[in-house]
Parts: C-alpha cells; structure tokens; sequence
C-alpha cells in the first residue's frame, strides 16, 4: 500500500492505495465515483477518460500511486454547483446520448479539447474523440454537440 | 404542454442522469458482502473434458466458493434446452466458460482461476456450418434428439447438426423455373459479427437463505431471464426477482439469459452472499454470444420483362455451438427471407446448424442483416443480367397492396411502402445522374464511370472508362429492406399508471430502453393519452418484476407498438375512473365530462370543474364523505390474430407488422487501397407515424453507422483450431467517429398501420439492415467488381479490385 494525496473535481483526497490498483480502480471501487465507465480495462475504448492535469488519459492505463499530487477531474465534477454546462446540455439537446455508457468519457474528451482549444474545427473535435468508441449513437450528433457547446461556452 | 406531444422532439428524459454519470448500471452497484466472480473458459474449440481438480484454487484465501459444470446438472434454452450453465464433460467452443469462482475481490478470484486444472482430449472442432451437414462431421450435440424443444414450432434432426428445419413453400418453384428467360444463382457469405455493446455483460445475483433469488442485471427482458431462470432451475417465478437498472447498450446481445443462472448458483454455493460478474472485453467477445454467420445460396428466375417468376433460397445458419435464439432466427429470416418482393412461387429452407464456436444470439435485424446481404446483392446481379435499371426492376417486383407474401399474407394499404421508401432515396441521392464532382465522365444510374484498367471486365452493362486520375471511383447504390417483430402469436405486453397525490403520474412498464429513447416516447403517449402535461409524466426507471407489469420482451422493435397500445388502454382506464368520480361529485353525467391539463370538467360549462388533485386521491364532498380512491390506470395488450407456421410450407400470419424501408449511397472506392468512403448515405422507413422525431432520427443514424461496422470493419477471424483470434477491440474494430459517412440523411414515410399506436411501428432494428448490399451494389456499380463476401474490408476489396495481387 502507498499513501498518496491527490484532488479529485476539487476536493482533497488522501488515501492508501495499493499497488495494482489503477486510476480506474481508485475512481470506481474506492471513491465510489461510478461515473466514470470501464468498457474494456485497456486503453482501448475511451470509455474511462478522466482528465490528468487537465488532459484526457484513459484512466485503466493510469496506476493509482502515480497520480500522487495530482489534478483529477471526473464526469461527477463537470456540472459545476449542480448546474449543467454547456457541454452537458448540448449533448442532451443534439440527442448525442443513447445508452449513455461512452458518455461520460465523451463529456471528459470535449472537456479536454475545449480547455486547450475553444474554437475547434469539426475535423479537430473529431480528431479529439477518436480514441471514444460509441455504438448506439453513430457519433454525429456527438461532434454536433461539442460544436454548439464550443459555440455557446465562447461566446 | 400538451400541444404537439405525438410527432415533436423532446429531449430524452433520461438524459441529466446520463450526463452527469448519475445513472447507475448494474457494474455500478454493490451489495453488502458482495463477491466477486470470475471465470475460466475453455482453451479448446471441441474438447473432452477427463477432469477438473478445483482443490488448489478451493484452498486459496478469500475463495468462496468454485463451481465445475459437474455441479450444475442445469440446462438452459430459450427455444431449444441445449446449454448447460458450465461446460458439463464437453466444451463446444473456445471460450466456453468452464468454472467459476466466487471470492472477496476480483484479484484473488482472478488468481484462483489459474489454479484450476482441467483435463482436456481435444476433439476435431467443427468450422464450417456447411461442412457441419455432411454425414461424416463430428457432432456437436449427440445428445441433440433428447433436448426439450417446443416440437412442431422447431424441428431438429437428432444425429446431425441440425438445431432447426425451416421450410417453406409457395406455388410450384421447379415448375415456374421451366418459364423463366433468364436464372441467376449465386453463393454468399456474412460471417459472425458481434454486439459490442460499451457495458459488457454484468450480474449481480443473491440467493437468499428463505430459497428465493434477487437479481441485478444488464438484461433486455427481466421477464425472460425470471423466466428462463425458473425453469431452468426448477423454482417458482414468484421466487426469482430481477431487477434492471441502466444498460449499456444491448442490441439484441442481452436478450435472453446469459451469465443469471451461474451467478446465483455461485451465491448460493458461497453461503448465501451476494455475487456480481462483469465480463470482460475479452469475454464479451468469446465468451458471450455473437451474432451468427450465414451461408446463403439465391436461384432467381425472371422473365424477359422483368418479373421474377421464382426463387430458390437456401440459408444455413451458422448458430455456433448453442441454439439461443439461432432456431428462432433461422425460422424468422425464413418467413421473411425473399425480401419485400411478390413472388408467386419460392421454395425456401432455412437450416440453423451447430458448429463448435461462440454462439449465436439475437442481433438488431434479427437475422435481416445477413439475409438482405444475400437477396439485395442478388437483386442487383439480376437486374444486371437483364441489362435493367436495378430500381426500375425492383420497382417491378416490390410488394404493393393487393400482393400476397411468401407466407401467404396480404399486403393493404396499410402495411406500409416500400415502394415509397425506394423512390424517396433514389429522389434524394440523384439516381440516375452523375456523381459528385470528382466522378468520371458522367452516365445514368448513378453510376460511377471510372473503373480500374486492371479490374475483371465484369463492368456494368453502360460503363464507361474515365479518368483514373487519383485512383478513385465514386458511384452509388441502393438496396431495400423489411423486417417485421419475431415473436410467439402470444406475445403480450402491460401498463400501469399510478396517480400520486399531486396529479403527477408514475408509469410502469417493463420494457427496457437501453438507448432507443422509448421511455421518453411512451411518456409522450400517455401525456398525450391523459391529455395531461408532458412534465407530470414520472417514467419509472427501473425495472423489476416483483413491481414492474408483465413484459414479453424488449427485442424485435415492438416495444413502442406494443407497450404504446398497453399504454393507451391504461389511459382510458384511468381517465374513465377520474370521470366516474368526478361524476358524481359534480352530480353530472360521466360522459359529459371531459379532461385536459390535470383538470375534469363539464363539457358545457366549463367552469364546473375539478382538479385532478381533488379526484385522483378520491374525493371528499364538504361534510367529509368521500368516495373513489387511488385512481390506477392498467392496460394490457396481446398481438391477436397472429398463428403459428405450417411445418411444410411456411404458411400463416407470423408477425404483427411489417416495416419496410431504402437505402442509397454515394461512396468513394479508393482503388489503390481499398478503402471506401461514404459520401452519403440516405435511408427511408416507413414508421406509420413518427412519435418523437429526434429519437427516429437517432435511431437511424446509430443503426446505419452499426451497419457500416457489418459492411466495411467487423468480423470474427479464427485460427485452424476454432479460436478466436481477435477477442479485442483493437483486433476486432468497430466504426469510429473516422468511419461513418460524410452525411446521414433520415427520411420518414408515414403510411399509418392500422394497428400501432398512432398508426406507428417499429423502426429500432431497420436501419442496419441494407447498408451492406447498398455499399456493395454501389461497388459495383463503380468498378464492375462483385463481392459475395462481408465485410467489404480494404483488404478484400483491394484483393478484389486486383485480382492476383497481394494487399500493398
Ligand atoms: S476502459 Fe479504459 S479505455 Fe476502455
Ligand atoms: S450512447 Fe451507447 S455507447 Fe455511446
């Protein structure tokens, strides 16, 4: 076990982790923040994308003693004082959910791409989530989402 | 708001929960003193199995308890009682689970799991559903004769590989044969494919001490596994309680039953403690079922103007090593196999086959994807032979009213237009003109007009050579589709609505939305039904059959039919109730009340009124009197009418409704690489009416690009042995954002079906169906090449396109 301290979605975490656990594992099991999905425990579906410091990581691919003294930031934190973003809600309005399991890596992958980039090209959000498989909603209304939330969030 | 509740978009009610990461799966979930299981699978296709030394893994500290197939002497089938809960003396497929643990984390059941010796005599593995039928192969379940099936619905040939016989037979083929101008017959292939749904399968099961089971589950039907969990088991329903929260995706992969039994045998084995599985990605692949592969062979005679006279088919169904609902499949695609074309005379057999790999299961289509890949490419091929336009000869042949199907059903007005369907595409793709700009030299049909030098010389008839200046060909295609609900003729669903003291409405019903959004569209049925405001509307969530009504299943696009009708009639039972009450405490007659927003009133006047707060409690006159009570609404609904199939000939009234829908596309063929791109993509169906036309057009946007994984990415690839080489979703690929078309246009016909509510049907399955043959006519129609095989990956198309050459 390997103590460590860490914020998730601002608020201070400290805690023993063991050395297998991942991030993912931390996240779910420990933190009981379900949000974030496992879809494949590889670093090959996106649905468990979290933000590292600001920027998407699978977090199955992430050992928990290795994010010591970071900046976690999970689905659960992106509804600011229990309000929707922007992101949140175009997603809901451009009927870019269906079962809603790649969701929340979607949401934390637009969320990445509209902190560096605000303004983003279509080809530049899809680039953004390429690593997100979805299979219900045939992604379209996903990158209409992310482009009216960087539209409304800018403006 | 009650203005607009059928026909409008409202955002779907699930959707805060959803993006917030508030709605719970059952993956999500823990129970006091739950454990974790884990299992181990077979390393063989075909295999003997000598002996299992469990004592090692047994020993192991956190080990609860470890189960073989030797103590589960259960057999489990929907249709066919084929498949034992764990392997039991015999593995028919590599990945097939073999044991299972139950301990206090997923690491130390993970580690347990190696410690299990197993004993194998590998035995020869059977490959090929094709070679499954001849009289030397190895058989996949000697014991096939003595399984309990329902006899005269199925017919399996004990001694074979056969799990069912579907036949049918329509005028005289053989005879109608001798008057055809022109036979074209072909061989096809679609080989399994798989669900990939993001949640992969996952249970939570409690045995409880008192006997009784309490289950959570990603399940399509909570009915259907209490169902076949009870019978499986021996026990009562009213013993088994399953519970489904959020799923994950499920596409048909989470239909029936499949990892229920093994977890709650495991609880039981471990003292009475709760246990959940959660497969993983690698087991959603090899272990859990897929969707299975199709042998198809079209012998198509037409006459010189184009009529098809007759038709031959014959599929063989690659089930894999269990039935699920393979036989049901073979029997659906069989009824329905010709396509939505008048044919007088066809003679169709329909063969569900057992072979020692993963098996199938219900997939969205139902066994349409496959077989319309046969009969679209076919259709193509024989109006290609006739030197016809490919529309203007299905034009000829597609069923209209009046027409009879090959079951003997007829076609009227109401039953929807395919007809419609494939003018609407072929209007918005520009059938019959040029492609975009970068296509070649112009022509008709729509066809591409660059074909590669090299190409076989097999290039439609008014192809013409153009610039090869990139190495691109664009060019388009079309196909249609049909695809009506399979279900037993007794199929039934319910409704019920709870008023609670602020007018406010709970609805139950047990089917599940996994995605489709028919939660919100049936809230917009009983909001309009109640005359009542959307908001007051409260979907009940989760499902449960201990509170949740009767439900068959949520398969077969039905749910928004079935469940809307049950929905309607519960309306009218409340709403009678609201008024009787209202009746006698406004003293006027019951009908001549009337309801609208939350409020009874007296038609004539008005202002005579109640609100439904005073009412639906029951109502209480001014010197305490009350009368009524707790107003609940309940509606049923049972398909009537429908009745089994003739044995022989296929003949009867299999299905409740039939939707009918067109693709077109607009592709790009990269001949240097293979690699196709999907310009556009234009798909009509005909729903009857549209309930929520966001939720339709999503349905049809995901369902199009998911055909696209059929046409273009997926397949299983297995070695010599029969294991599966690509239980991965890097190996396996599924459409990605780069993958789907530049543009997906949705169109609505509405041709309302006399039945469904509003005159609505289905439309969750259809739009997978078709996007396959539509790509493939389209390559052709390009290059002049013919591919009979799926996928259409680079690598085959190139290989195709280049005929002696390796992939670059
Ligand atoms: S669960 Fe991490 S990428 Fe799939
Ligand atoms: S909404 Fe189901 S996987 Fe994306």
């Amino acid at each position: 076990m390997h103590l460590i301290n860490l914020t998730v979605n601002a608020e201070e975490v400290r805690i023993e982790v063991d050395d297998r656990w991942t991030l993912l594992y931390l996240l779910r099991e420990v933190l009981a923040l379900t949000g974030t999905k496992q879809g494949c425990g590889k670093g090959e579906c996106g649905a468990c994308t979290v933000l590292l410091a600001g920027r998407p990581v699978d977090s199955c691919l992430v050992l928990a003693r290795e994010v010591d003294g970071c900046d976690i930031r999970t689905i659960e934190g992106e509804a600011a004082g229990g309000e929707l973003s922007a992101l949140q809600q175009a997603f809901i309005d451009e009927g870019a959910i269906q079962c809603g399991f790649c969701t929340p890596g979607m949401i934390m992958s637009a969320r990445a791409l509209l902190m560096r980039n605000p303004h983003p090209t279509q080809e530049e959000v899809e680039e953004a989530i390429c690593g997100n498989l979805c299979r219900c909603t045939g992604y379209i209304p996903i990158v209409a989402a992310i482009l009216s939330a960087a539209r409304k969030e800018s403006s | 708001m009650t203005e607009n509740l059928i026909g409008g978009s409202f955002p779907r009610i699930d959707g805060v929960e959803k993006v917030t990461g508030s709605a719970t799966y059952a993956a999500d979930m823990k129970l006091p003193g739950m454990l974790y299981a884990r299992l181990l699978t077979s390393p063989h296709a075909h295999a003997t199995i000598r002996g299992i030394n469990t004592e090692k893994a047994k020993a192991l500290y956190g080990v609860k308890a470890v189960l073989t197939g030797a103590d589960l002497p259960y057999r489990v089938g929907l249709y066919m009682v084929d498949k034992p809960i764990l392997a039991d003396g015999k593995a028919r497929y590599f990945g097939e689970p073999v044991a299972a643990v139950a301990a206090t984390s997923e690491e130390i059941a993970e580690e347990a799991v190696k410690l299990i010796e197993v004993d194998y005599e590998p035995l020869e593995p059977v490959l090929d559903a094709k070679k499954a039928l001849e009289a030397d192969a190895p058989l996949v379940h000697p014991d096939l004769d003595s399984y309990e099936c329902i006899r005269g619905v199925f017919c399996p040939k004990g001694g074979t590989n056969i799990a069912n016989h579907f036949r049918l037979k329509k005028g005289d083929a053989e005879e109608a044969f001798t008057r055809c101008d022109k036979i074209i017959e072909n061989e096809f292939y679609v080989p399994q494919v798989q669900h990939v749904p993001m949640e992969t399968h996952t249970s939570i099961a409690h045995w409880r001490p008192k006997g009784n089971i309490e289950i959570w589950t990603s399940a399509q039907s909570p009915f259907a596994v209490r169902h076949l969990l009870s019978v499986a088991l021996g026990m009562s329903q009213s013993m088994i309680r399953v519970v489904v929260p959020y799923l994950g995706g499920a596409f048909g992969g989470k239909a029936g039953i499949h990892l229920e039994p093994l977890v709650a045998l495991l609880s039981k084995a471990a003292g009475y403690r709760p246990v959940r599985i959660v497969a993983t990605r690698e087991q959603e692949f090899m272990t859990l079922p897929c969707r299975q592969g199709l042998h198809a062979r079209l012998k198509t005679g037409v006459n010189a103007e184009g009529r098809i006279l007759s038709q031959e088919i014959e599929y063989i169904w690659d089930a894999g090593a269990y039935a699920d609902y393979g036989v049901n499949i073979g029997r659906a695609s069989g009824y329905s196999g010709a396509g939505p074309y008048e044919i007088d005379n066809v003679k169709m057999d329909s063969l569900t086959v057992y072979t020692t790999k993963p098996f199938g299961t219900a997939y969205r289509g139902f066994g349409h994807v496959e077989l319309f890949w046969a009969v679209e490419s076919q259709m193509d091929m024989v109006a290609q032979e006739l030197k016809m336009d490919p529309v203007e000869f299905r034009m000829k042949n597609l069923l209209k009213p009046g027409a009879t199907t090959i079951t003997g059903e007829e076609i009227t007005e109401y039953t929807g237009s395919v007809r419609k369907c494939l003018e609407e595409v072929a209007k918005e793709i520009k059938w019959g003109e040029t492609c975009g700009e970068t296509c070649g030299d112009g022509g008709a049909r729509g066809r591409g007009e660059t074909a590669p030098a090299d190409a076989p010389s097999d290039v439609p008839s008014d192809g013409r050579h153009g610039s090869r200046s990139e190495g691109k060909v664009r060019a388009k295609g079309i196909a249609v589709l049909h695809k009506a609900p399979a279900m037993p003729p007794n199929t039934a669903s319910s409704a019920i609505m709870k008023f609670n003291e602020d007018a406010t409405v709970d609805l139950l019903v047990s089917g599940i939305d996994y995605g489709q959004g028919t939660a919100t569209s049936l809230s917009q049925i009983a909001a309009h039904e109640l005359k009542m405001p959307f908001e007051r509307i409260h979907f009940i969530w989760n499902k449960d059959t201990d509170f949740s009504p009767y439900d068959w299943q949520t398969v077969a696009s039905r749910f928004t039919v079935m469940g809307g009708l049950s929905i309607i009639k519960a309306a009218e039972d409340a709403t009678r109730q609201i008024k009787d009450v209202a009746a006698e405490a406004l003293n006027v007659k019951p009908d001549a009340l009337e309801v609208k927003d939350g409020v009874v009133f007296v038609k004539e006047d008005p202002l005579l009124a109640l609100d439904y707060t005073d009412v639906v409690m029951g109502y209480k006159f001014d010197n305490g009197n009350s009368i009524g009570g707790p107003v609940i609404g309940r509606g049923s609904y049972i398909a009537e009418g429908l009745t089994n199939l003739d044995p022989e000939t296929g003949q009867g009234l299999p299905a409740l409704n039939w939707t009918y829908g067109a693709h077109a596309v607009e592709i790009e063929v990269d001949t240097r690489t293979g690699d196709i791109e999907i310009l556009k993509l234009v798909s009509a169906f005909d729903v009857g009416k549209v309930i929520n036309e966001d939720l339709c057009r999503g349905q049809v946007i995901g369902g199009c690009v998911q055909g696209i994984g059929s046409a273009i990415h997926e397949q299983y690839i297995y070695d010599k042995a029969g294991r599966l080489l690509n239980p991965s979703l890097t190996d396996y690929k599924i459409p990605t954002v780069k993958d789907i078309p530049h543009e997906i246009m949705p169109i609505f016909v509405e041709t309302p079906h006399d039945k469904g509510p509003f005159g609505a049907r289905g439309v969750a399955e259809h739009p997978m169906i078709s996007v396959p043959p539509a790509i493939a006519n389209a390559i052709f129609n390009g290059t002049g090449v013919r591919i009979k095989e799926l996928p259409l990956s680079p690598e085959r198309v190139f290989l195709a396109l280049n005929p002696g050459r390796s992939k670059p």
